[in-house]
């Protein structure tokens, strides 16, 4: 068997299967594709816990389009509020991103782990 | 994650397919611990004022130390919390780790865990910000499927 083949293979398998979207992975991707909510995403890794207005003094947008962002990205569950006394900060929630991570990485990983060893095992039978 | 500026508190959300009462099982017994939880047991009776511990799988050393501060099952545990098993950690004061469970719709709970009062233990902050999302991650993935995630 050529690494062709092997890789063939794996294309195969993974068309082979019928798509049922997962609403939650859906929101998630929907929210990753835009640049200004990946650059929120940033923002809050550099620095947890934001109010609306720090968000927003770092974007040149009005205060409604930071809104419109935080709501898309508060739908995924990539970002959380949490009240501390009388401020609404919010929160990068990376829990969808892991739960992604080892939905499609680790399978990946995998995946290519055992073509590997497969090739190895044929090397070996081959020599 | 050196890079990032660690602030007092942290928060973390996940909607798992499965009943308050599960999850609540699943934070509070070690059988369910030691499968999501780097593999620690969890020991308390969650009575306020008691122990709240976690056991390396084999027992024979204390990785974290705490107090139970409120039990409501199945909606609300928090207890104080510090690790021990790193020297710059341990010697750092306790900080706050509260759960909260929320039934939705469809059969599916909403998990929350807030971990504050890191004011005073900035390694312990930097220590648990990438390793809630891979208890939290694992814990959904336990419950959902009755496997504990690889690796």
């Amino acid at each position: 068997m050529t690494f062709r083949s092997l890789l063939s293979r794996n294309v195969g398998s993974v068309t082979s299967r019928s798509p049922v979207p997962d609403p939650a992975e859906e929101a998630v991707f929907r929210a990753l594709a835009d640049p200004t909510r990946r650059a929120i995403l940033d923002r809050l890794f550099e620095r947890d816990g934001q109010p609306l207005g720090e968000i927003e003094r770092a974007f040149e947008m009005s205060r409604f389009g930071v809104m419109k962002h935080l709501r898309v990205l508060e739908e995924a569950g990539l970002v959380v509020t949490h009240r501390e006394g009388r401020s609404k900060l919010h929160f990068l929630n990376p829990v969808p991103i892991r739960l992604i991570h080892d939905r499609w990485i680790d399978k990946y990983t995998e995946h290519r782990v055992s073509a590997l060893a497969d090739l190895k095992h044929e090397l070996e039978e081959a020599g | 994650m050196s890079t990032m500026t660690q602030t007092a508190v942290q928060v973390y959300n996940v909607f798992i397919k499965a009943s308050p009462e599960q999850i609540w099982a699943a934070i509070t017994k070690p059988e369910f611990t030691s499968k999501y939880f780097y593999g620690s047991l969890v020991e308390s009776t969650l009575e306020p004022g008691s122990p709240f511990i976690g056991w390396s799988p084999d027992r024979e050393q204390q990785w974290t130390d705490g107090e139970v501060l409120e039990s409501d099952p199945p909606r609300k545990l928090s207890y104080t919390w510090r690790a021990l098993y790193d020297e710059t950690t341990a010697a750092e004061e306790p900080s706050r780790v509260t759960w909260e469970i929320e039934s939705q719709e469809g059969g599916v709970s909403k998990l929350s865990v807030v971990h504050d009062r890191l004011e005073h233990a900035p390694k312990t902050a930097e220590n648990v910000a990438g390793g809630w999302m891979y208890i939290l991650s694992g814990l959904k993935t336990l419950l959902e499927t009755g496997e504990p995630l690889a690796g």
